[in-house]
């Protein structure tokens, strides 16, 4: 949390060099700018900036001395790389067959009926983002579902939409 | 360090365990159903009630019955007899079961240790899997961690400890079975230089977590199998590729792995021996084909998952081009106890052609969900009927799912047959990864077909046609059948694709992409055709 003089002392928030890519200079430091460590450069891209913009792109891609082809590539290649902006929260709907089995099928598509967007969408709010996932490995609680990085087991219809309201609420 | 010194250092962290240990969960499937603060409820019970020089509350990893979390289990070392295992506990219910410890009336819901759900399990690599701390080197140590690696070090010779693994019967637990000891050899024997061990925790398997649990509850035994594998091939550096979905097992195995380098059992000179051995963590990034072992190479080495031909196997050519050996986290968790008992005792468990134990995940429409392992050869009947309880509400099963998007169903009237490499192929599925899903009268086979034919589309890397195209054309042909629009030639033409991919994909996700349809339509047909339309009459 930042303090309200740390605030001061930052004299103009918006046009200094953003923070956050100094973030990734630490990371790609640490890993003596290996190319190797591409795919922890970006996971530490998106936990700083919440999706991988473009101008990300091109800054990992220019100080891994990588061609943006590759970084693209690689960004559009794994699940879990967002490129465009998610909602201020995200409920995953685990759609691994033990969930499924139990029903995570009809869960989502009550929540796509409810809140009017399908699987990667976000709620035009902004509130929240509706993902899907293959097992997240909590199967023997499934139905999985998991709330801003918490898991939570045997959810039911009824509990999550009850959850996402409470979110929308919260605005 | 010397032999006498290893023990010594286990035996002062003997001694710091408390008579009475109460061991809560706080692996994910618990944590889910809020065990963090049923732990720290347990400390300030002990704490209020004064107890805290006997009683000791332990975090602990997974005991299996994850269904049924938080689990609590009580331990008495002055009275074996004094077991208690509690279920669903509720931060509320802490002090009832502290003040149980006198002879109090407990309020929390009592579990049943001789349930057939723990009674017909064989514990091998989870075996400290809910009796230790997963984040202490310390209690790893108290119930013989690391021995198995000094003496590997210091009594055997390298091809002494790969002739042990063969002997031993093992075989690869992250899918096709291939001879752990015949791998290992195969990389021993390359010239030396530089060589590296992957361990393969990616578990992309729906269904599956027995590789995520053993993480969060045993890393350390992980961490040993590598270094025992490093030092009989010959390589200094593992790697750790694990999924990112994964952040507690992340955790604790960063911690494990900082542990085992304070300690020097990782590192340069191990325990003083000219053995040097590293251990780096590979995070994922949610793609299921980097399971097959040429596409996680490439991921580690940070590109894109997609798997390349084979030969040559990453044996001889594997990251960096030198010779890899890549081992499943299950298959590595097997090897310590393997050199600390022996082959023969390892080879006296399972079947005549699948040694050992399996962890299955145990899920579905069955009452008892949870991790079990248990000895090769029982039957598919004890696990779902005796162990898992059956289907629900008075449920039939219908098929039980093994083995994953390469496995398929097995019908109930087969549910007889012994649970091992052979048995489970030659009923057309396979033993896969270890997820096993109980399926009632209710799913429909052609449901599930679908399901796993979405699956497998979806996570085709598509480098070859037949399984970008054909897995495409497949979940298309299902669908309509399933929409009660396809005709008997659209029944045959899956039949043909199946075929076809299964045939000419290049990797193993395309090769066996197909199985669930085919078991599905072997033991299920009726159903496919109950869904067909009679084709359109000429005019
Ligand atoms: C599409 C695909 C996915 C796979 N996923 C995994 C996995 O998640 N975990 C795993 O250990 N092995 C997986 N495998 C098998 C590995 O390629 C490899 O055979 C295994 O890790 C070898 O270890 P083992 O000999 O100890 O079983 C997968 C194979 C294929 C074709
Ligand atoms: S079989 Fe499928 S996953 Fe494997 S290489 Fe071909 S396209 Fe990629
Ligand atoms: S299938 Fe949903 S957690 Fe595994
Ligand atoms: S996660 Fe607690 S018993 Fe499995």
């Amino acid at each position: 949390m930042k303090t309200a003089s740390q605030e001061t002392e930052t004299k103009q928030p918006q046009k200094q060099p953003d923070k956050r890519f100094r973030v990734l200079d630490v990371t790609m430091k640490r890993s003596q700018y290996q190319q190797d460590s591409l795919i922890e450069v970006l996971h530490k891209a998106q936990e700083a900036f919440g999706y991988l913009e473009e101008d990300v792109l091109a800054y990992v891609a220019k100080h891994l001395k990588l061609p943006l082809s590759r970084v693209y590539g690689v960004a559009t290649f794994y699940h879990l790389f967002m490129l465009k902006p998610g909602g201020a929260h995200t409920c995953v709907v685990c759609m691994g067959t033990a969930c499924y089995v139990k029903g995570s099928d009809k869960i989502l598509s009550n929540l796509e009926k409810e809140f009017q967007i399908t699987a990667g969408e976000t709620t035009a709010d902004g509130q929240v983002s509706l993902v899907t996932a293959r097992c997240i490995g909590a199967c023997g609680i499934a139905p999985a579902i998991v709330f801003d990085g918490t898991v939570a087991g045997q959810q039911n219809s009824e509990s999550v939409s009850k959850k996402l309201h409470q979110w929308q609420e919260e605005k | 360090m010397e032999w006498a010194e290893l023990q010594e250092w286990a035996d002062q962290a003997r001694q710091k365990r408390k008579n009475i240990r109460v061991y809560c969960c706080t692996s994910t499937g618990c944590q889910a159903s809020n065990s963090p603060a049923v732990k720290k409820a347990m400390d300030k019970a002990v704490k209020e009630a004064n107890l805290g020089t006997e009683v000791q509350v332990v975090s602990v990893g997974c005991m299996g019955f994850c269904g049924q979390g938080p689990i609590v289990e009580v331990e008495n070392s002055q009275d074996p007899n004094h077991y208690r295992l509690y279920e669903q506990v509720t931060p509320e219910q802490a002090p009832s079961i502290i003040k149980g410890l006198q002879g109090e009336i407990v309020t929390a819901t009592p579990g049943n240790p001789n349930h057939p759900f723990f009674a017909h399990q064989l514990q091998i690599v989870r075996e400290h899997s809910g009796q230790i701390d997963p984040e202490s080197i310390e209690e790893y140590l108290a119930v013989g961690g690391y021995q198995g690696l000094h003496h590997s070090l210091f009594e055997m010779s390298p091809e002494e400890v790969v002739q042990e693994i063969t002997r031993s019967g093992l075989r690869g637990r992250g899918g096709a079975g291939f001879p752990t000891g015949l791998k290992w050899s195969t990389v021993a024997k390359m010239p030396p230089g530089q060589k590296y061990v992957i361990c393969n925790a990616d578990e992309g398997d729906p269904g599956a977590f027995m590789d995520r649990s053993v993480l969060e509850s045993d890393p350390h035994r992980i961490i040993e199998g590598m270094a025992i594998a490093g030092y009989a091939v010959g390589a200094d550096h593992g790697y750790i590729y694990v999924r990112a979905e994964y952040p507690l097992a992340i955790s604790r195995l960063e911690k494990a792995i900082k542990q085992a380098k304070r300690n020097n059992v990782l590192g340069t000179q191990i325990f003083g021996s000219a053995i040097n051995f590293s251990v780096e963590i590979r995070v994922g990034a949610g793609a299921f084909v980097c399971g097959e072992e040429t596409a996680l190479i490439a991921s580690v080495s940070g590109g894109r998952g997609v798997p390349r031909p084979r030969p040559p196997y990453p044996a001889v050519v594997g990251l960096y081009g030198k010779p890899t050996l890549i081992n499943n986290v299950e298959t590595l968790g097997n090897i310590a106890p393997i050199i600390t008992k022996g082959a023969d005792w390892y080879a006296s468990i399972g079947t005549g052609k699948s040694k050992g134990t399996k962890i299955f995940s145990l899920t579905g429409n069955v009452i008892y969900n949870g991790l079990i392992e248990v000895p090769m050869g029982i039957t598919l009947r004890e696990i779902v009927e005796e162990m898992g309880g059956g289907v629900p509400n008075g449920g039939q099963v219908k098929a039980v799912q093994t083995g994953g998007p390469s496995g398929g169903c097995i019908p109930a009237d087969q549910l007889d047959i012994s649970v091992d490499y052979e048995s489970l192929s030659a009923a057309g599925s396979m033993m896969g990864s270890g997820g096993m899903v109980v399926m009632d009268q209710d799913t429909s086979m052609v449901g599930v077909a679908k399901y796993y034919m979405e699956f497998c589309q979806e996570e085709s890397c598509g480098k070859c046609i037949p399984c970008r195209a054909g897995t495409v054309q497949m979940y298309d042909l299902l669908k309509k059948l399933l929409a009660e629009e396809a005709t008997a030639a659209d029944l045959a033409q899956l039949q043909e694709l199946c075929d076809m991919v299964k045939a000419t994909s290049l990797c193993g996700l395309g090769q066996t992409s197909p199985n669930p349809v085919l078991s599905t339509l072997r033991y299920f047909e009726s159903e496919y055709q109950d869904l067909l339309q009679p084709a359109m009459s000429k005019v």
